[in-house]
């Protein structure tokens, strides 16, 4: 059978300056029709620069093909003109991106985006476009799509505009489909229904599918068969089945290894050591006041009831919109609790006024999601590390001493503190963020999805580290995460969180393998490769 | 298990036209007392400026006696308050009272000159924005290349260049040496489009400078950003040509902020406008303006301000209520 696309020995440019000369070095593979072709790397690894390359999307002047040749059925994309390229997408080959929330014009109504894919490439009348149009929404299974043509993307969930970007790429029919990263951005249950429904119409209209991801329970959920790549070059490549089980490559095996199972770890538990922190009752309530309207309440969190030992770690899982997070700055008094009680050591801390707040609020520390962020880019990392430490009133010289310390337990080189933060990588940003934390001599540490921006490999590293940390200083770690593989391996209990509310809560070994509500049944059900025991294979 | 939260469109309609309505109340209501204050501040600062209208009315050679007679006449020796109580209570009537200089009712005065501006601002208006977006745009399309510096260069010769050296130098250029276009004055726009338009290109020209290089420079720093946005990627990816991306994508998001500087240039336009009537000698308000002020006509000053100060809030009114039919995401 004739591939639909075939990547011979492609080679892309970086430009000067680069940490590297290619952002891809000798490409190669096919995808056939009806076959899913996942890509997997971690970022870096050229993965996207692939997909772009095939579009003719990459950005003019930065990043440009040197060698091979890229065939949409057997015609050469890299000698192709603008204008043949343009005549191309959508109708030869279709990609969707990874963030569906920014992805869509945010001022232009659904239906006419997917209009405008039929009006630039083919000639129809308006009565026809409108039907075309109601029927891909009709196949990619959106709700009343009579309605949903004139909305704006802002008026749908996450998952709606991903099936909105999958209609509009569809819509003709073209033979290859690229998706970079479609479901990363969606919350597990949505994914498994938008992963289902790409395996669907591909199946369905036979079309080719080159499956861009960084997680291997996705790879496991629905390739074919699966090209690794690392730095650029494809490392390893073959059927899912035979390279999930069998990795031939060090990096693969190093990949899959680090995927966290699902499977919970065995963690020891003192349970009789000493509750730090527990909340009873907590509730946030968001309300919106306004002239001429009625008064909007939103229920943030309701009376949700936690307790973390010392030594322990409480996992708060739930998808997003599901509250964690607003637990989390609560405990942490960044948002006030509307009602209910936060105790520290015994002693409320939920209503304290700022002032009485201040000798309680050094005792428990966060860590952000986003290490990109979370650090003043204008700051060297050690003014960053010692400012908590020093406004409580530790000498600068003295604070300085221990973050030197901190860096060493992070395992960074304590001469880098004179660095900025864009001089390091994102795994050891979270370190210094870490550190940070440690600096304030915390009882209580909080992590906000701080391993969910991370790669795999980096993030069982930080994992790691952050369970080191929790042993060696004894802290009672409130661990909040969207991912149940991390979960099961960090957590000794874990609360489940549906809209605001905790719906199950108990030992993580037993709401995995017995779970009680409807809600974590389902949760464990959609979670991407469930099936699959990552790193099962034999050691080389 | 997928959560559909699509508000129903029928009831979303019905309560952003409500809202709509008592955003429109609540902003025309806030306008009264911003009015009134601006109407105080103005009535007092006139009284407590050196000047007197009496004095400039007498002429060089006025006698003590004849300049209190004037006084007299426009009633300057009423005590202030009485002064106060009396002019606001004619506004209230929609009398804006009477020049101390022309010997006509201030309204009508306004109503003789605001022709002219109006022209010339609506000229300018054309000729920035059908200059300054196209150039924004492609500056921002071609960023960091030769055109994008070239852009950038004449906007900072735009802001640097004051008017009056500008309009003089256009004259000089076009209406004396090459013989182009007239060197000062108005018609009206019944004396026939073309004399309008030929009169009116120089001054907009002129006055519209400032504004391009103002607005060009908006418009590419607020391209530029939508650019680098995700749905710019998508758009290419549906096979869209680089014309259709940037104008249908790119500038229609990049709107909100080029509305709002154009808004505060058409505002800050009526500062242009007294010195490009001066230059140009175009009977417009900027022109009644100066006089006014030099002979210290005080209702006159009064009225244009007022006026003035009711276009800003005018304006700003139709930037906020823009936002909306340019944002689907705004709402008030």
């Amino acid at each position: 059978m004739q591939p639909v696309l075939k990547i011979d020995n492609l080679s892309v440019q970086l430009p000067k300056g680069a940490d590297r000369q290619h952002a891809l070095e000798y490409v190669s593979f096919e995808v056939h029709p009806g076959e899913i072709l996942c890509l997997v790397g971690e970022s870096g690894s050229g993965k996207s620069v692939t997909g772009l390359s095939v579009m003719g999307l990459l950005p003019k002047g930065q990043l440009t093909p040197v060698s091979g040749q890229i065939l949409l059925q057997d015609e050469n994309l890299l000698e192709a003109s603008d204008e043949r390229l343009r005549d191309l997408r959508c109708t030869g080959m279709s990609m969707i991106f990874q963030e569906p929330m920014t992805a869509l014009n945010p001022v232009m109504r659904c239906g006419d985006q997917i209009d405008e894919v039929l009006r630039t490439h083919i000639r129809l009348a308006p009565k026809e476009r409108t039907q075309r149009i109601l029927r891909i929404m009709e196949e990619v299974r959106l709700p009343e799509p009579k309605r949903l043509i004139n909305t704006y993307p802002h008026q749908l969930s996450g998952g709606q505009r991903q099936r909105i970007m999958i209609a509009m790429a569809l819509v003709l029919e073209p033979v290859l489909l690229i998706a970079d990263e479609p479901t990363t951005a969606l919350d597990v249950t949505t994914q498994a229904s938008i992963l289902q429904l790409i395996r669907d119409i591909q199946r369905d209209h036979q079309t080719g599918v080159l499956f861009i991801t960084h997680d291997f329970g996705v790879v496991a959920e629905i390739a074919d068969r699966v090209a690794v790549m690392q730095w650029g070059k494809v490392v390893e490549f073959g059927e899912a089945k035979q390279v999930l089980s069998n990795p031939q490559h060090a990096y693969t095996r190093m990949l899959i290894r680090s995927v966290p199972s699902m499977t919970p770890s065995q963690r020891e538990r003192d349970a009789s050591a000493q509750v730090v922190l527990n909340t009873s009752g907590l509730s946030k309530t968001y309300s919106e006041r306004a002239f001429f309207r009625s008064t909007r309440t939103v229920h943030a969190v309701q009376k949700v009831d936690l307790e973390v030992r010392r030594g322990e770690t409480l996992g708060i899982v739930g998808e997003s919109g599901s509250g964690k997070t607003t637990v989390a700055r609560c405990i942490a008094r960044l948002t006030d609790p509307s009602s209910g009680e936060i105790f520290l050591d015994g002693k409320e801390i939920g209503r304290l006024r700022t002032g009485q707040l201040r000798p309680y609020r050094r005792r428990i520390q966060i860590i952000f999601q986003d290490p990109y962020r979370s650090l003043n880019p204008r700051r060297v990392v050690g003014d960053s590390i010692i400012e908590g430490a020093t406004n409580y009133g530790l000498p600068r010289d003295k604070a300085l001493e221990r973050a030197r310390s901190l860096m060493e337990l992070v395992q960074l080189d304590p001469n880098v503190l004179d660095r900025f933060p864009h001089q390091f990588s994102g795994g050891q940003r979270q370190r210094i963020c870490i550190a940070r934390a440690l600096t304030m001599e915390p009882e209580v540490l909080i992590a906000d999805e701080a391993v969910s921006a991370l790669d795999v490999s980096v993030q069982a590293q930080v994992l790691k580290l952050l369970d080191d940390v929790r042993k060696h200083f004894n802290l009672a770690l409130l661990f909040i995460t969207h991912d149940l593989r991390v979960a099961a391996q960090i957590c000794d209990t874990m609360a489940v969180m549906s809209q605001s509310k905790v719906v199950e809560y108990g030992l993580t070994r037993d709401v995995f393998t017995n779970p009680q509500h409807e809600y974590t049944q389902s949760l464990l059900n959609a979670a991407p490769g469930k099936g699959w025991d990552f790193g099962a294979f034999l050691a080389p | 298990m997928e959560h559909f939260k699509v508000r129903r469109s029928g009831t979303l309609a019905k309560r952003s036209q409500r809202t709509m309505l008592g955003f429109l109340v609540r902003r025309i209501l806030a306008t009264i007392p911003v009015l009134a204050m601006v109407a105080l501040f103005v009535f007092f600062m006139l009284r407590l400026t050196p000047g007197d209208p009496a004095a400039i009315l007498a002429g060089d050679n006025g006698e003590p006696h004849q300049i209190e007679a004037i006084r007299e006449a426009l009633g300057l020796n009423e005590p202030i308050l009485t002064q106060l109580t009396i002019w606001l209570g004619n506004i209230l009537q929609g009398d804006l009272g009477e020049s101390f200089f022309f010997n006509k009712k201030v309204t009508e005065l306004i109503a003789m000159r605001v022709d002219a501006t109006l022209s010339l601002a609506i000229v300018t208006l054309i000729i920035t924005l059908a200059v300054a977006i196209p150039l924004g745009v492609l500056a921002a399309y071609r960023h960091g290349s030769w055109v994008d510096r070239l852009v950038m260069g004449f906007s900072v010769l735009g802001f640097s260049v004051p008017i009056f050296v500008l309009g003089y130098f256009l004259i000089f250029i076009f209406s004396v040496k090459l013989n182009w276009f007239p060197v000062q004055g108005f018609k009206s726009i019944s004396d026939g489009f073309w004399p309008f338009l030929h009169h009116l290109i120089l001054p907009s020209l002129t006055l519209s400078v400032i504004y391009i290089a103002l607005i060009a420079r908006m418009t590419r720093a607020s391209v530029i950003e939508v650019l680098n946005e995700d749905y710019i990627r998508t758009a290419y990816a549906k096979g869209l040509s680089n014309m259709v991306v940037l104008m249908r994508h790119a500038l229609h998001n990049a709107a909100v902020p080029i509305v709002t500087i154009t808004g505060i240039g058409v505002a800050l336009l009526i500062g242009g406008v007294v010195v490009t009537e001066s230059v140009y000698n175009i009977p417009g308000l900027g022109r009644l303006t100066v006089d006014a002020v030099l002979g210290r006509d005080y209702p006159t000053i009064q009225a244009l301000i007022l006026v003035f100060s009711c276009v800003y809030v005018v304006i700003n009114l139709l930037i906020d209520l823009s936002y909306t039919l340019l944002d689907p995401r705004i709402r008030y």
